[in-house]
């Protein structure tokens, strides 16, 4: 496979502040890759680098092996989808789309084919004499994704394009933009702060956080196995175990994650069996969410979060709370060891 | 517990329940001021330019006739009015051509802290009395005047006096008393007028719409033609009429700066003063009205408003 974008120790400096501080990675041909970090952690800043809005500061950024670090974003083979979507308030949503190939003098009539092309492609047929002021989010949202799919790049940058959509939009255009990569076949780089959209889309992510990478993978492996504190935390919910109590049940110091669904609730006496750990505790808080509950447990001086499936027998679990003691256990194979 | 309302609570109480009142009550004064005041001496003035002088008692006689437009037909008043509308459209470009690359950094680029600091110097001068400037004016162009000497300290002397003003028709012997002074002057007075109006609606253009043509493949001559333009547009146009009206009805400018040929303002001005021809002066005033008119109705044409 062919690499299509490559970051070479890339930092931007705003004034003192490290927006992006030494990020290297690179992106394959045809992958969907995820940014994901919670806001200024330098993931949008990274994008806008690779559309060619910002230059960085030092390093090199190469696209499909050519240095573009210095290239004016007229000149890159990329293409935005904005997250205000950008559409051109005073042209139709035939000429929004049509801007890209005006420019390059193709003929209006194949314009005018490409355009009908792509609004088939959004699911948009027959709009293309409409304003963008009278579309709904949803629709804007296709337009802006056809404007840029037309000029047919190699590189289709994202910019948190569902963040302005309601709940159900936004997963069935999850589901649409992932059919819709496929079908066209280009490297998608998608900017998400919802750690679930980036873990149901992408084919790798990379979590970022004050201008660094935390850690790259396929989300299987950011979410099995979280390298850092932050990356457990920010990426589904974990339970941290740091001090004493860590010490004591790793038998070294050090800092370990286990994740809410990995843990049982069991009788206070149950026998704890070779290879599991336990600790002692007493539910404070049952959040019922339909397919499992959430559990809040105070034991031994800090608060661990359970989830339990609700098919699970629950005659432990439905005590008022804070009456009953109750064991947390867990097998020692699903803790993560975390780095600092 | 017992409500005791005082007499103004009850009158406010009362007004809530009934909103058309209120707003009649709120536009009144400023709808009498325009109808009444503003359009009703509009339309008397429309209706003089349809009466006319008589020639041997200087009288108006107040009967309509055609005869006043007759008159303002006739090639001396032509030559006024071709002669201010070339310059107010010459104005009005050279405003617009100044004016939008500030609007544009005022909008986008500058800090705060700058944007203050050039909106306050876009609006200072005109704290200052108008007639202050044009005087000062005078003495900037005239020929002892700086500008005259910086262009012969940098040995640009000549092509001064002998290539600028030698020009026909907007030549003359120094800068304060050719017409390219009073070009100069008015594109000064009326500048504020234009940056104002660009930058408001600049300062209504997304960034992003600018990176998105970028991205699209837009070199910057591109983006600027096809998008900050286009949304520019209703700010120009606002400009315009502010740069192009002004200098239509201006008559002191060129009384005071230029080779002392006449202007819609000065005829305006010698018509109902010097000469008492009331007709013929509405006549003239109502040239810039129609121009205007025709003005905006082009722009609309050309889609000015739609991306109000």
């Amino acid at each position: 496979m062919t690499v299509s974008i490559e970051f070479e120790r890339v930092s931007r400096y705003f004034g003192a502040v490290r927006a992006v501080d030494q990020v290297s990675f690179s992106v394959l041909d045809g992958e969907f890759f995820s940014m994901l970090g919670p806001s200024g952690s330098g993931k949008t800043t990274c994008l806008r680098m690779v559309a060619g809005f910002e230059q960085p500061s030092e390093g090199r950024i190469l696209l499909h092996g050519q240095d573009a670090t210095r290239l004016p974003p007229f000149e890159r083979d990329v293409n935005t989808v904005f997250q205000d979507y950008a559409l051109f308030p005073h042209m139709t949503v035939g000429e929004n789309i049509g801007y890209g190939p005006m420019l390059k003098r193709v003929s209006s009539a194949e314009r005018k084919r490409q355009i009908n092309e792509m609004l088939e492609l959004v699911q948009l047929p027959g709009m293309a004499q409409r304003r963008p002021a009278q579309l709904s989010g949803g629709q804007r949202q296709r337009v802006a994704l056809a404007r840029a799919l037309v000029n047919k790049p190699r590189v289709l940058l994202l910019d948190e394009p569902l963040g302005a959509l309601d709940l159900k939009l936004r997963q069935q255009m999850q589901i649409e933009l992932k059919a819709i990569q496929k079908q066209v076949g280009i490297t998608f780089i998608f900017v998400t702060h919802d750690q679930e959209e980036a873990l149901t889309m992408s084919d790798r992510l990379a979590v970022f956080n004050h201008g660094r990478i935390e850690q790259i993978g396929t989300p299987a492996e950011v979410y099995e196995v979280p390298r850092t504190a932050f990356v457990a935390g920010f990426v589904g919910v974990s339970n941290i175990v740091s001090g004493s109590l860590a010490e004591r049940l790793m038998g070294a110091p050090g800092i370990f994650a286990i994740r809410p669904e990995k843990i049982l609730i069991r009788a206070e006496d149950t026998p704890l069996e070779t290879g599991w750990l336990g600790v002692h505790g007493q539910i404070t808080e049952a959040i019922y969410l339909g397919m499992h509950t959430r559990y809040l447990i105070q034991a031994e001086g800090m608060q661990f979060i359970v989830a339990q499936q609700n098919s699970e027998d629950r005659s432990l679990t439905t005590q008022s709370p804070g009456v009953q003691t109750i064991q947390l256990a867990w097998r020692r194979e699903h803790i993560h060891v975390l780095e600092g | 517990m017992s409500y005791t309302i005082s007499s103004g609570r009850q009158f406010a109480t009362w007004l809530y329940h009934r909103p058309r009142l209120t707003l009649a009550l709120l536009l009144l004064p400023p709808l009498l001021y325009l109808f009444v005041v503003y359009l009703g001496s509009l339309a008397a003035l429309l209706v003089q330019s349809f009466f006319a002088l008589d020639d041997f008692s200087g009288l108006v006689v107040r009967e309509f006739t055609l005869r006043t437009y007759a008159t303002l037909l006739s090639p001396a008043n032509l030559d006024i009015i071709g002669r201010t509308a070339g310059m107010a459209a010459a104005v009005t470009l050279a405003d617009a051509l100044l004016a939008f690359p500030l609007a544009y950094y005022m909008a986008r680029y500058a800090t705060p802290r700058t944007k203050a600091l050039l909106s306050l110097a876009v609006v200072m001068p005109l704290w200052a009395s108008y007639l202050v400037r044009v005087y000062a004016w005078k003495l900037l162009l005239a020929k002892e005047g700086i500008i005259t000497w910086v262009l012969s300290w940098l040995g640009l002397g000549p092509l001064l006096f002998e290539g600028i003003l030698a020009l026909p028709n907007i030549g003359g012997p120094s800068l304060s008393l050719s017409p390219i002074g009073t070009f100069l002057t008015f594109v000064y007075v009326w500048l504020p007028y234009m940056i104002l109006p660009i930058q408001a609606a600049l300062e209504r253009v997304p960034p992003s719409l600018v990176e998105a043509s970028a991205d699209l493949g837009g070199r910057d001559n591109q983006t600027f033609q096809h998008v900050l333009l286009p949304l520019a547009l209703p700010g120009i146009v606002a400009g315009s009429i502010f740069t192009f009206s002004l200098t239509l009805g201006d008559f002191i400018i060129p009384s005071i700066i230029g080779n002392s040929s006449r202007y819609i303002g000065m005829a305006v001005l010698e018509q109902q003063g010097t000469s008492g021809n009331i007709p013929l002066a509405a006549a003239f005033t109502m040239v810039p009205i129609i121009i205007m008119a025709i003005y905006l109705t082009v722009a609309k044409r050309l889609g000015a408003f739609e991306a109000l």
